[in-house]
């Protein structure tokens, strides 16, 4: 616990401009190096440059631990959950399947699934993750919630997640808008919405629209 | 005899473009580097901190560099993988000879008869056809001391006026404005000073991709309240949460921001205290904006006459601001005019030379600021003194021990270069950091040009696609192969550190200029041991200039993390922040803020031009373009390392789904576009971030993949900067090219003479019987 202590993950995908610099990075970390853990992607590249940034959000109690049928991953006490042990871990997929937010990796080549762990090599010994350092716009962010308090006074971190019926709670933080005035993020709702990001550009050029 | 020695294919199977990718001690876990250097990534001009991670004289991976505070650690991908570009299969480790009888083009020379040989065309040419028919080809992602030692190379060596520099594609129409403007060419202030700015107007810069550490301090100016105004043609990253978004037409800057001028002034937005103590010119100003009605902008512009106005409303009324731009309003035939138009509207505020009141240009060149210092622009001398005038030639003369008349007289641009060198009135050409045949417009005209040489040489790491082209390639230096400062973004000089040797006979680039010069019997001046030694000349070179680096040393740049030129003397800060009373300003002497005698800014009339080629009925679609987050300039690095070519991997042409639908072109489609001077067939990507009129594709690739076939060389009067950002193009939809192939593997004709130096490559040479 202490030497994670008061430093917390904080995910802001409104921040996200799409430049894979924790993509590059995460591959560079020591525990699975040349291997990206985390996930970017456009939400629709058609209709908006939105991009999301997608790490393990270290659940509180992980449904990928829950349904893991060899009992492969663990948490640690300071809430970090691993990749599947490797003499556990049967390559059965079934975390990847479950995994509500779509984060562990079956790595084929190993026969094992991987997924971010915050770095726990770094996060461990006192040090930022990879992706959290390198991230040049912020959207993924590594400190004290009185830092974030302090830099992000528009937003505030939510880390209740609503699939259908249900509810997980995270390590890991959304910022989300503080006029947004949510508790919780509710995920299925969100993905039924189309993304308006360019929807600016013919109203920008044309004054009847 | 400056042709190819093989066809294209067979020198890109040898030299590559190949693809490094993390093996051995870099993908290893758990190795223990013999040490960590902190120094700077080697790309941008935001000259990012970063520590250098080194095993065994081969740079294995980085550590972030929280402690250096413009980017805290932060990187974009580009500076995670930088590393990879060292260790590489395409290095050059020896010097090169043009040859059509090998297998790979080029056979490998001992680098001592490579310089005689370099020496020896040198003094043909110039003894043949006069000291000025010999050019000198540079650029900005040189150190500063060996951007100073080029400019002093081309003078007193060769005696030669045609030096000039790829940051003639780059930062000059800004360099050119803010001379005009304010007498100094440097961004005003430092980035902190956005973090407040109440409102940023971020004008032609795709900020996110370009210069991403940047978008860090946009967003936190967001996050304390600030408003963002984004003008560009595309919705970049950086424009997708702006508050107001400005799409302008390409090549309609002017318009736009005298348009918010005249909004300004009728709506009394203006600093009338600042105009009158601290400004010249504005009535003039004023009257020829009048013209810019909210209604005519918006025709001009294409933007909604209600954006204009909601724009010119909050950065009038604003109380601390932050203007930025960056190549989109620069590479324009009336860049100089464009970047005019958005000093105006910071002038006529009056936000500058305080806290959070800004303005800058984003530098694009690893060194853009500082290798357009020292001269080895064709027009200046150290310390951004003009080589026009008798009192800037006479000190710099005494400098470099010479008489004042011996220094040349002014040169020309690059791409005029390129012209005299079709005339026949330049026959020999030695290039180092730069890739015209890539990074030109109008390439076919380039190798043309390039054709025609009697000799050319190249200093490069790699063969790049323009080295292709030289009879004599000698093997140069990598960024973490040597020491050296440069100035980022902010003006601040900072320092390149040394982490790894240059392998095989690659030697450090301002060690090749030196032994040329030592070849042509011509020393003097060029007997310098290390790059420090060249700096304590630069200092004193530039003492008393505007960009005065007098005060600054290696370890002042140390203590300090940094020091902003101008820094007259040794116990002197540096200048973060221009403009501000009492701040160090040679020209003015305390008679005002700004750089000129009477201290006062200047407002400059920018008159609306259209672009140099207009759409019409055969060209009726306009094509901009730039750059993408992985690759840089024009690949030389990026497209060798293997995960940022994985990023993006080829260049796509941008189409807005209305103009898509016009020609029946669907998202991935083969689709031709084809400009008066060449055509590019490349998949399209259909999106609606893109104006419907305009379509772009980005320029880091040579050959068939090339933005820069259809291009045109129309340039800025004042700047020669080239027009990349308008010409006219057509559509049409199209099949899979014949050619579309990609090599990854290293060619068996080349892998004989990839490592090593030349003693290796001699006796695999005598082996193979060659």
């Amino acid at each position: 616990m202490a030497r994670i202590g008061n430093m917390e993950f904080f995910l802001d995908p409104n921040r996200c401009i799409g430049c894979q610099s924790c993509v590059a990075a995460c591959s560079e970390c020591d525990t699975h190096r040349g291997h990206s853990m985390i996930h970017l992607q456009y939400v629709e590249r058609t209709i908006s440059v939105q991009t999301v940034p997608v790490v393990c959000m270290h659940c509180d109690s992980p449904t990928c631990a829950e349904v893991c049928p060899a009992d492969a991953i663990k948490r640690t006490d300071d809430g970090v959950v691993q990749t599947a042990r490797k003499p556990r871990c049967i390559a059965c997929n079934n975390c990847v399947l479950a995994c509500p937010f779509g984060v562990p990796k079956m790595q084929t080549e190993f026969s094992l699934m991987m997924k971010c762990d915050m770095c726990y090599d770094r996060s461990s010994v006192g040090l930022k993750p990879m992706c959290t350092s390198v991230c040049p716009s912020g959207a993924l962010y590594y400190g004290t919630r009185e830092e974030i308090e302090h830099l992000r006074p528009r937003s505030e971190p939510i880390n209740t997640f609503q699939f259908g019926e249900q509810t997980i709670t995270t390590k890991v933080n959304m910022m989300v808008p503080r006029d947004a005035g949510v508790q919780h993020v509710d995920v299925l709702s969100a993905m039924e919405e189309s993304p308006v990001g360019n929807a600016a550009m013919l109203d920008s050029v044309f004054d009847d629209m | 005899m400056a042709t190819l020695p093989k066809e294209q294919d067979v020198l890109a199977k040898a030299w590559g473009p190949h693809l490094n990718r993390m093996e051995g001690p870099r993908l290893d876990t758990g190795v223990e580097p013999d040490k960590i250097v902190p120094t700077h990534c080697c790309f941008c001009g935001q000259q990012c901190g970063i520590n250098l991670k080194v095993k065994d004289n081969l740079v294995i991976g980085f550590e972030p560099r929280y402690d250096f505070p413009f980017n805290k650690g932060m990187l974009c991908p580009k500076g995670v993988k930088r590393y990879l570009q060292g260790g590489h299969p395409d290095r050059l480790t020896t010097a090169l000879q043009r040859d059509p009888d090998a297998a790979a083009g080029f056979s490998p020379m001992a680098y001592d008869a490579a310089i005689a040989r370099v020496a020896s065309e040198i003094e043909r040419i110039q003894s043949t056809y006069g000291p000025n028919a010999f050019g000198v080809l540079s650029g900005a992602s040189l150190t500063t001391e060996k951007a100073y030692l080029m400019g002093k190379f081309a003078r007193v060596c060769l005696k030669t006026k045609y030096i000039d520099y790829n940051g003639r594609l780059c930062m000059v129409s800004a360099g050119a404005a803010n001379k005009k403007a304010f007498g100094i060419d440097r961004a005003a202030n430092p980035w902190d000073d956005i973090l407040k700015a109440e409102v940023v107007l971020i004008a032609g810069s795709n900020t996110a991709e370009c210069s991403p550490i940047t978008t860090n301090y946009v967003w936190q100016a967001r996050e304390n309240g600030g408003k963002v105004i984004v003008v560009d043609p595309r919705i970049t990253p950086i424009a997708r949460t702006a508050d107001i978004f400005l799409p302008v037409k390409p090549g309609r800057d002017v318009a736009l921001f005298n348009g918010i001028l005249q909004l300004m002034i009728e709506n009394d937005w203006i600093d009338h205290d600042f105009i009158e103590k601290n400004t010249t010119g504005f009535e003039a100003v004023a009257e020829h904006v009048a013209q810019w009605t909210p209604r005519r902008t918006a025709e001009v512009t294409g933007i909604a006459e209600k954006s204009i106005r909601a724009a010119a409303e909050l950065w009038g009324t604003a109380k601390t601001s932050f203007l930025m731009h960056a190549r989109g309003i620069e590479h324009h035939s009336h860049g100089v005019e464009n970047c005019l138009s958005t000093i105006n509207i910071v002038l006529a505020s009056g936000r500058i030379g305080k806290p959070y009141c800004g303005y800058g240009t984003v530098v694009g060149q690893g060194n853009g600021q500082g290798g357009r210092e020292h001269g080895q622009k064709c027009d200046q001398l150290p310390g951004w003194r003009d080589i026009s005038n008798p009192a800037h030639r006479e000190y710099i003369a005494g400098v470099w021990g010479v008489k004042p008349e011996e220094i040349p007289e002014a040169g020309v641009d690059c791409y005029e270069m390129m012209r005299k060198i079709d005339a026949g009135e330049i026959k020999g050409l030695l290039l180092i950091c730069f890739n015209p045949k890539v990074s030109l417009p109008d390439n076919a005209f380039v190798t043309r040009a390039l054709e025609k040489l009697e000799f050319f040489t190249v200093i490069d790491f790699f063969l790049s696609e323009t080295a292709q082209y030289a009879d004599i390639v000698l093997p140069g230096s990598l960024h973490e192969e040597d020491e050296g400062v440069v100035a980022q973004v902010e003006g601040r000089v900072i320092k390149i550190n040394k982490a790894v040797d240059p392998p095989g006979d690659a030697t450090q680039d301002w060690r090749v200029i030196q032994d040329i010069a030592k070849a042509l019997g011509r020393s003097h001046g060029f007997t310098f041991e290390s790059p420090r030694e060249i700096f304590d000349e630069l200092r004193v070179a530039s003492k008393g200039g505007v960009a005065d680096y007098y005060g600054i040393t290696y370890e002042k740049i140390e203590a300090q993390n940094g020091v902003c030129w101008p820094c007259p003397t040794e116990d002197h800060p540096g200048t973060p922040r221009l403009f501000e009373p009492g701040s160090s300003n040679p020209i003015a002497n305390g008679a005002g803020p700004f750089y000129f005698p009477d201290g006062n800014a200047r407002f400059v009339v920018p008159a609306y031009r259209p672009p140099a080629e207009e759409v019409d009925e055969s060209y009726p679609v306009i094509l901009t373009t730039g750059r993408v987050v992985s690759q840089f300039l024009s690949g030389t690095q990026t497209r060798r390392i293997g995960p940022l070519v994985d990023q993006y991997p080829e260049p796509r042409v941008e189409i807005h789904p209305r103009l898509a639908q016009k020609y029946g072109i669907a998202d991935g489609d083969w689709t031709t576009v084809e400009s008066r001077r060449g055509t590019i067939t490349l998949r399209a990507q259909v999106v609606t971030s893109i104006r419907p009129d305009t379509v772009f594709i980005p320029y880091h690739w040579p050959g068939r993949k090339s933005a820069n076939q259809l291009t045109i060389a129309a340039q800025d009067p004042v700047s020669k900067i080239p027009e990349y950002k308008v010409c006219a193009v057509r559509l049409r939809k199209s099949e899979k090219p014949a050619d579309d192939a990609e090599t990854t593997a290293p060619d068996a004709a080349r892998s004989d003479i990839t490592r090593g130096g030349t003693d290796d490559v001699a006796r695999t040479a005598v082996q193979q019987g060659r």
